[in-house]
């Protein structure tokens, strides 16, 4: 399966602060990504530096197979804040898409103007908001781009606007068989849309995978009191609390639990991403690799 | 890419572009019947043109647009190009379509910067050409109170080739002022300052050394000499400049400097030189009238070999001129074009 | 093509994953007869345009449906409808929803309010679970 986005070693700094550091990713196609994190965390870098917006400080990114940046006719942009000119009408900007882009679908843009009621003749500058962001989205569609990445895309909508921009974004994907690499600070949105899931905290991927296989591999365990150390050491601890008498840790782990003193229970994706988001960084002391006796 | 260049661009090529086309018409309507009054009026050509009103409003006002196209092209068309998308943030969406920061960059440059040229190019040509009859009287020796030789500085910038190196020189900056600065309104206001500092300070500073101007040695007489300056008041002020005609009309005089039989230049002439000092402005009856003692203090400055050293550029010179100048901007403007498509491939999130 | 049969809806909150939720809806219609032998599901792409949920959600419900044998998919037509649940059990329903209705007004009449009710009825729905599994 070739991967839609590869990122090794990358980094990136700005003068003194690394925005990005060490990330290694390797994004299968035909997913739709969900990038989450804090704000300041780096994904906009991240984002910029697979469109090529940005060069790396350290390490590579490849998209589709070649170095970013460099196979812009199959890769579509819809940047933070959705820029779009705002002295030129809704068809200037279709007339921008289709003598800049080779791939260009025409009808497509025509068909969606149509559908959203838009106003053909309407400047971009007095849309709404959610009508900008369809028009950004539009033209990054209708360039019928093999992976599309859209940056914090719906932050600044209303929630009737956020919900059609995704109706609109998952009808193109079922559509298109597109990728899609998407940055979100809601859970909820991504829990809907996305099927994989990079999360990254200060400058740091944290995890990341297909979602169906990271819920099946996270649970927390509650039980008695006990030490983290003490855990089997194929049981890697994300996060850990505890009281006097009980403890409760976060763990990702391949193999059955089968210590009968835990009570186990699944994760929802918003308990994953908030364990991620939350600790410090993680330091794994060498811990035995315990058999339970049965 | 040509057509989003053209529909981004097209208001302020309207704007500049009519003005400067009602210019023109209104020149070459106008500039056969100048031509015909210098042909039929001769000798009394420019002294006519103190009787009119329209020729000599249209002169200034040619001259005027000459020298205000540059830095409004540099200011409106060069400093918003990058600028505005840089700070509207629409650089994000017109660079991750299928075209290169640099294809971008070169259609923008190159329909806006040929249009700067060809703009300033036709004014100059209608504004030198409407000129020609009083840059001819007046370098045939007319005199005039209002005109210019061609060769004097303000005259020379507004004629020919020099305004089209202005006009790319101002563009390319406007440019590469906006590519580092990233806001308009900045971008704008020193382009601006800029160039008009460079259109003021060119004359003194950079083109007389872009030849080598006549030298020549004038021994100062009374019937020559045109400056007299004294420093000081009362009793003993001290001479401390004379100036001369070059005697070659339509010259642009760059320096005159009196210097000793040694040749050292003096920046205080000797005290006995008060008596030099002309009776009145020429052709007045003061002037003429015979004054020994000055005489004898001219004659006495030749014999102990004083000379004035004059530097000038000949009215012939002004094509050899117009073309090192206008080549230098030239040089100047690809060099910040240049500039410009080096930077643009740093990083612009 | 056919009518629209039902409507999917989510629910955010309620702890369960999308994709098992559809196939609980699904399971639902069927048992309730809303969804008949023959019918149609809502086409990935309708379902998608409404929910705004990833398409492979859908598709990876309605595998799981196929794989327990209550729909096939026919490539290039849709999905539609094999068995249903209805069965036996369609028949009991009727008694049971009065019997049910009675119960409900036994309670308020109780004095107890929506909440309680609910907790009432999932904790003893529970505790029998369990005891028949014990």
């Amino acid at each position: 399966m070739t991967a839609v986005l590869q990122a090794h070693g990358l980094g990136k700094r700005y003068g003194r602060r690394w925005a990005l550091t060490d990330c290694d990713l390797e994004v299968p196609s035909g997913h739709v990504v969900g990038l989450v994190g804090p704000n300041g965390a780096g994904k906009s870098t991240l984002l910029n530096l697979a469109v090529g917006m940005l060069s790396p400080t350290t390490g590579t990114v490849e998209v589709l197979g070649t170095a970013a940046g460099t196979q812009q006719a199959k890769v579509g942009y819809v940047a933070q804040d959705t820029p779009t000119y705002s002295r030129l009408s809704i068809t200037d900007h279709l007339k921008l898409g289709a003598r800049l882009n080779p791939g260009w679908d025409d009808s497509l843009a025509q068909q969606r103007i149509q559908h959203l009621g838009l106003d053909p003749k309407q400047r971009a500058g007095k849309l709404s908001g959610g009508q900008r962001a369809q028009l950004a989205l539009t033209l990054g569609l209708a360039k019928r781009p093999d992976l599309l990445i859209l940056d914090e895309p719906v932050a600044a909508l209303d929630p009737l606007a956020r919900r059609e921009f995704l109706q609109d974004l998952m009808q193109a994907v079922a559509e298109q068989e597109l990728s899609v690499v998407l940055s979100s600070h809601l859970v909820s949105d991504v829990e809907r849309a996305c099927d994989y899931l990079i999360v990254l905290v200060d400058s740091r991927v944290q995890v990341n995978g297909e979602i169906d296989s990271l819920l099946a591999t996270h649970f927390r365990l509650t039980g008695p009191r006990r030490n983290a150390k003490d855990l089997p050491r194929d049981q890697h601890v994300v996060t850990e609390s505890h009281t006097d008498r009980q403890s409760t840790f976060l763990i990702r782990t391949d193999k059955p639990i089968l210590d009968p003193a835990w009570n186990v229970s699944q994760l929802t994706l918003e308990d994953l991403v908030l364990a991620y988001m939350g600790r410090t960084a993680p330091a794994q002391p060498e811990r035995p690799l315990l058999e339970v006796h049965r | 890419m040509i057509w989003l260049t053209w529909r981004q661009f097209r208001v302020q090529f309207l704007v500049v572009g009519s003005v400067v086309a009602a210019a023109i018409v209104i020149l070459a309507v106008t500039g056969p019947g100048l031509a015909d009054d210098y042909q039929r009026l001769t000798t009394e050509f420019i002294r006519n043109l103190g009787f009119q009103r329209l020729n000599p409003q249209l002169h200034y006002i040619g001259q005027a647009l000459l020298y205000a196209v540059p830095p409004v092209i540099g200011a409106f068309w060069g400093a918003p190009l990058i600028a505005r998308e840089l700070e509207t943030g629409t650089h994000r969406l017109v660079w991750s379509q299928s075209i290169g920061r640099r294809r971008w960059l070169a259609t923008k440059i190159g329909m806006t910067g040929l249009s700067a040229i060809a703009i300033t190019g036709l004014l100059s040509l209608a504004v030198t050409w409407w000129s020609d009859p009083i840059d001819d009287a007046i370098n045939a020796g007319q005199e005039s109170n209002t005109y210019l030789p061609r060769m004097f500085p303000p005259v020379f910038s507004a004629r020919g080739l020099v305004p089209v190196g202005y006009a790319a020189f101002a563009f390319a900056l406007g440019v590469a002022v906006g590519l580092v600065v990233r806001r308009t309104l900045v971008a704008l206001a020193v382009t601006l300052a800029v160039v008009i500092l460079v259109q003021i300070l060119t004359p003194t500073f950079i083109r007389p050394h872009l030849m080598a101007p006549t030298d020549r040695t004038i021994v100062a007489s009374a019937e020559n000499i045109r400056g007299f300056m004294l420093d000081g008041s009362g009793p003993s002020p001290q001479v401390k400049q004379i100036e001369v005609a070059t005697g070659v009309v339509g010259a642009w005089k760059l320096t005159d400097e009196t210097v000793d039989k040694s040749g050292k230049a003096l920046s205080v002439l000797p005290s006995w030189t008060i008596d030099c000092e002309p009776g009145g402005p020429p052709g007045t009856a003061r002037e003429t009238s015979p004054n020994p003692k000055r005489d004898a203090c001219f004659q006495r400055l030749a014999d102990e070999g004083y000379r004035q050293h004059v530097r000038y550029f000949t009215a012939d010179t002004f094509w050899a001129l117009q073309w090192r100048e206008f080549g230098l901007f030239m040089l100047l403007a690809l060099g910040l074009t240049g500039f410009s498509f080096w930077r643009i491939r740093r990083d612009l999130s | 093509m056919g009518l629209k049969m039902i409507e999917f809806h989510l629910d955010g909150r309620s702890g369960v994953s999308p994709y098992q939720q559809i196939v609980q809806q699904v399971r639902n219609a069927l048992r309730l007869g809303l969804l008949r032998e023959g019918d149609q599901l809502p086409t990935v792409k309708d379902v998608v345009a409404t929910l705004a949920i990833n398409p492979n959600t859908v598709l990876k419900a309605y595998r799981e449906l196929e794989h327990e044998g209550l729909v096939q998919a026919r490539p290039g037509r849709g999905t539609f409808v094999t068995r249903t649940l209805t069965d036996n059990t369609l028949a009991a329903h009727g008694p049971l929803r009065q019997d049910l209705r009675r119960w409900l007004a036994k309670a308020r009449k109780a004095g107890l309010d929506d909440e309680s009710i609910e907790a009432l009825f999932l904790t003893t729905f529970r505790t029998a679970a369990q005891e028949d599994i014990a």
